[in-house]
């Protein structure tokens, strides 16, 4: 869909003000959005926009970026199934209200992918069918992407009984 | 008082005999995690041949085997399966920590790699590299099988010395230093970076 | 005998013959490091339920504490049966955020050994899935020919598979002559290997039964469960970036993009064997075209490190040199946040870059493939046999380094 008619297209079903759309030197395409009403942008997105496949989701941590007004930034990545174009659909999230809807029931590849940013970020989708940690120990605590949490861990990593010689 | 032997016997001790057998059939548990799994099977494939030492029969059953060859990083929730199948193996048994990652955690310091699996396991023999080229995991066959050769008992009495006791080079500093005038294990750096 | 208290109810009878099996994380059919927990009925299995993280390493976690240059050391161990794939798709993604675009030398450099890569992926995906599915001589027959491709990366760059080739900006070092030569030699034999495969796997009648109809995957699904590369285009979605936005060099070649409808495990490996036909179709029209010229941006750039001849022999040299190796003087990123997608053996594979105007990256998201696909691994088995799984772990060509990261 070219730039011009999907703002159109969502100049008609949102109104003006709410989102925003940019395109950077290179071509990248971004709109965001608001964070209450990710999921009906999304919905919106793929049934009347043609963007039906959900490439990726993701979140970036601003803690310690200069001039960020928001704590995080969560990313849907979207794009036709018909052509390779892409398109970023960004909302920001701020402590504590760190809940958005899932795109699950829009997308069933958007489970495991939305389950590692709850995983990594802490960010958690109401409406999601099985939101688990998928790639850190259930009973790990802390969210390891953020920003305040150290690179090498706080010993979690060395946190296990050793075995000797004499004992195996 | 003379004995006279026929010619086509050979004296030994029981020990050597009971090692040479067990060096050279020394039967893998590939542990193969990442990357260096990769060059492990390189090694078990035609070109490079592992079966010329006697180390091609690849059990995936850890009671089958006597020598665990940990390929790759091993982290938080891999550990205890690491564990787990480490006291499977029936004795004797030795440990070959193939790769930087397995032995010291090689790139990987982060938060949830292991810095190193002889903190949690006895290992016999280190691989470096990363990963490994084939020759260089043939070549740590050769020696472990001379060190079976030359320290190996029929009763496995080696393994009981209390120098295979200690905590290996990566465990000094988190089990010995409160009580030895080695510098206490550096903090856990903060985010750099950012 | 009738007493009623050892009649059980019905309801237990039909749960007795349900099991739960778990299968992994150390086992050899998953090839890498990942658990499933099985519910079982007799030998059909009724559920599913992946469990991974069994090799998560905090890839991204790092990526926020190395520079760009740097980093390619991890995506070296990233999918580690394809490295080329991912220093490329690295820096591909670093470049696009940069702005740099680099000379036509190091494109096509860049294509021939993505199109390696690609070939060395399938071959060994396609061979495990013959080892797990009982035909072995496959297996041997194509790691025989990955040692030939192992040989030809170590006289391009030194080392076997942890290549880390590229740089911001263009290549380590030049491909030389020998190493053209031996990639021609490579093109010339593979065809002769690959139809040997084929012979031994296309009309294999346990092969074709133990693959045929297991895991369909079908259009729709395909789409909606986000499956990108040979898997999606088995199920029939016509989408290959090489086509789409031609990145590279990839829009001065014929080739074509290899599709299927049935959705399988056995098309699956057909869409792959394939595939591999048309890099070698790619690979020899690049070396016959390859451009002379530079490999790398200009030295007035200052993005990559000048040649080491100028370094010791010209004052400009000397100069670039230390700018860009020391802190703070490296080259400028712009504040941004980019996306940027190749199509890697296994699928889409992206970097989401997000800079701060640092040289180090401020979060850098890697769109795994192995990870998407194996979510859809539940859906894909349910109501198979337990023996089906190694044939669609196989055929999915799950890597746990890429899958957990």
């Amino acid at each position: 869909m070219d730039p011009q008619a999907l703002q159109t297209a969502l100049k008609a079903r949102f109104g003006e003000v709410a989102w925003q759309y940019s395109e950077s030197p290179r071509g990248q395409r971004r709109l965001v959005v608001p964070a209450g009403q990710l999921e009906s942008y999304l919905s919106f997105l793929k049934t009347q926009c043609g963007f039906d496949l959900l490439i990726d989701v993701t979140c970036v941590d601003y803690l310690h970026y200069r001039g960020a007004r928001d704590r995080f930034g969560l990313v849907y990545i979207l794009g036709p199934s018909t052509s390779g174009e892409r398109l970023v659909v960004r909302c920001y999230l701020n402590e504590p209200d760190l809940t958005v809807r899932s795109a699950v029931p829009l997308w069933e590849g958007a489970n495991w992918l939305e389950r590692e940013v709850y995983d990594m970020f802490g960010i958690v989708f109401e409406g999601h069918p099985d939101l688990r940690r998928v790639l850190m120990p259930e009973e790990f605590a802390g969210f390891p992407l953020r920003k305040d949490y150290p690179l090498r861990g706080r010993g979690e990593r060395h946190n296990f009984e050793r075995i000797t010689r004499n004992q195996s | 008082m003379d004995v006279s032997v026929p010619e086509n016997v050979v004296v030994t001790r029981l020990d050597s005999l009971a090692s040479w057998c067990r060096k050279n059939s020394l039967w893998p548990m590939p542990f193969a995690t990442a990357c260096c799994g990769i060059e492990l099977m390189a090694t078990g494939a035609s070109k490079h041949d592992i079966a010329r030492f006697g180390a091609e029969v690849f059990r995936f059953s850890p009671r089958q085997c006597d020598l665990m060859i940990v390929a790759g990083r091993v982290v938080m929730k891999m550990l205890p399966v690491l564990q787990r199948i480490w006291l499977q193996m029936p004795e004797p048994k030795w440990c070959i920590s193939m790769g930087a990652c397995a032995s010291t955690g090689g790139v990987f310091d982060t938060y949830c790699v292991v810095q190193g699996i002889d903190r949690f396991i006895p290992v016999d023999m280190y691989v470096p590299g990363c990963p490994p080229r084939p020759e260089q995991l043939i070549q740590a066959v050769i020696d472990l099988q001379d060190k079976i050769q030359r320290e190996g008992t029929l009763m496995g009495a080696e393994f009981l010395t209390e120098a295979r006791q200690q905590p290996k080079r990566a465990l000094l500093d988190i089990a010995t230093a409160s009580n030895s005038p080695r510098p206490q294990p550096l903090p856990i750096l903060p985010n750099v970076g950012v | 005998m009738a007493s009623g208290l050892l009649d059980p109810p019905a309801s237990t009878i039909e749960q007795e013959y349900r099991w739960t099996l778990n299968f992994g994380p150390q086992h050899p059919a998953t090839h890498t490091t990942l658990r499933i927990v099985l519910e079982i009925e007799g030998e059909k299995v009724l559920n599913a339920r992946p469990e991974i993280g069994y090799l998560h390493s905090g890839f991204e976690k790092i990526g926020e504490h190395l520079n760009y240059n740097q980093y390619v050391t991890v995506t070296d161990r990233m999918n580690y049966i394809s490295p080329l794939a991912n220093n490329i798709a690295w820096h591909h993604a670093v470049e696009s955020l940069l702005g740099i675009d680099v000379p036509p030398r190091c494109q096509y450099i860049r294509t021939i050994l993505f199109e390696l890569a690609r070939i060395s992926d399938h071959l060994l995906s396609n061979g495990a899935c013959a080892l797990d599915t009982g035909a072995f001589t496959a297996f041997l027959y194509a790691f025989n020919q990955r040692e030939v491709l192992y040989q030809v990366f170590e006289t391009l760059c030194g080392a076997r598979f942890t290549t880390s080739y590229t740089r911001v900006g263009g290549l380590m070092y030049d491909a030389t002559p020998k190493f053209i030569e031996q990639v021609r030699q490579f093109v010339k034999n593979f065809p002769k290997v690959h139809a040997d495969i084929c012979r031994l796997l296309n009309r294999n009648r346990i092969f074709v039964e133990r693959t045929k109809g297991i895991g369909v995957l079908t259009k729709e699904e395909a789409i909606n469960r986000s499956a990108t590369g040979p898997i999606a285009r088995a199920s029939g979605v016509t989408r290959d970036l090489r086509k789409d936005t031609p990145y590279l060099a990839y829009a001065d070649f014929d080739f074509n993009v290899v599709c299927s409808t049935a959705g399988d495990c056995f098309h699956r490996y057909l869409v792959r064997m394939d595939e591999m036909l048309e890099s070698v179709k790619i690979i020899e029209q690049a070396l016959e075209n390859l451009p002379p010229g530079p490999f790398n941006v200009p030295m007035a750039d200052r993005t990559v490190l000048p040649d080491k001849t100028r370094v010791y022999n010209t004052i400009e040299g000397l100069i670039t040199h230390f700018e860009v190796v020391m802190t703070n003087r490296g080259f400028q990123t712009p504040r941004d946040e980019c996306y940027t997608a190749v199509e890697a053996p296994n699928g889409e594979l992206g970097f989401y870059l997000a800079s701060d105007g640092s040289e180090t990256a401020y979060r850098a998201r890697c769109r795994p493939p192995s990870f998407i696909h194996f979510a859809m691994f539940p859906h894909l088995i349910r109501g198979h046999l337990v023996s089906d799984i190694v044939a669609v772990l196989g055929s999915l060509n799950i890597i746990a380094a890429e899958l957990d990261r």
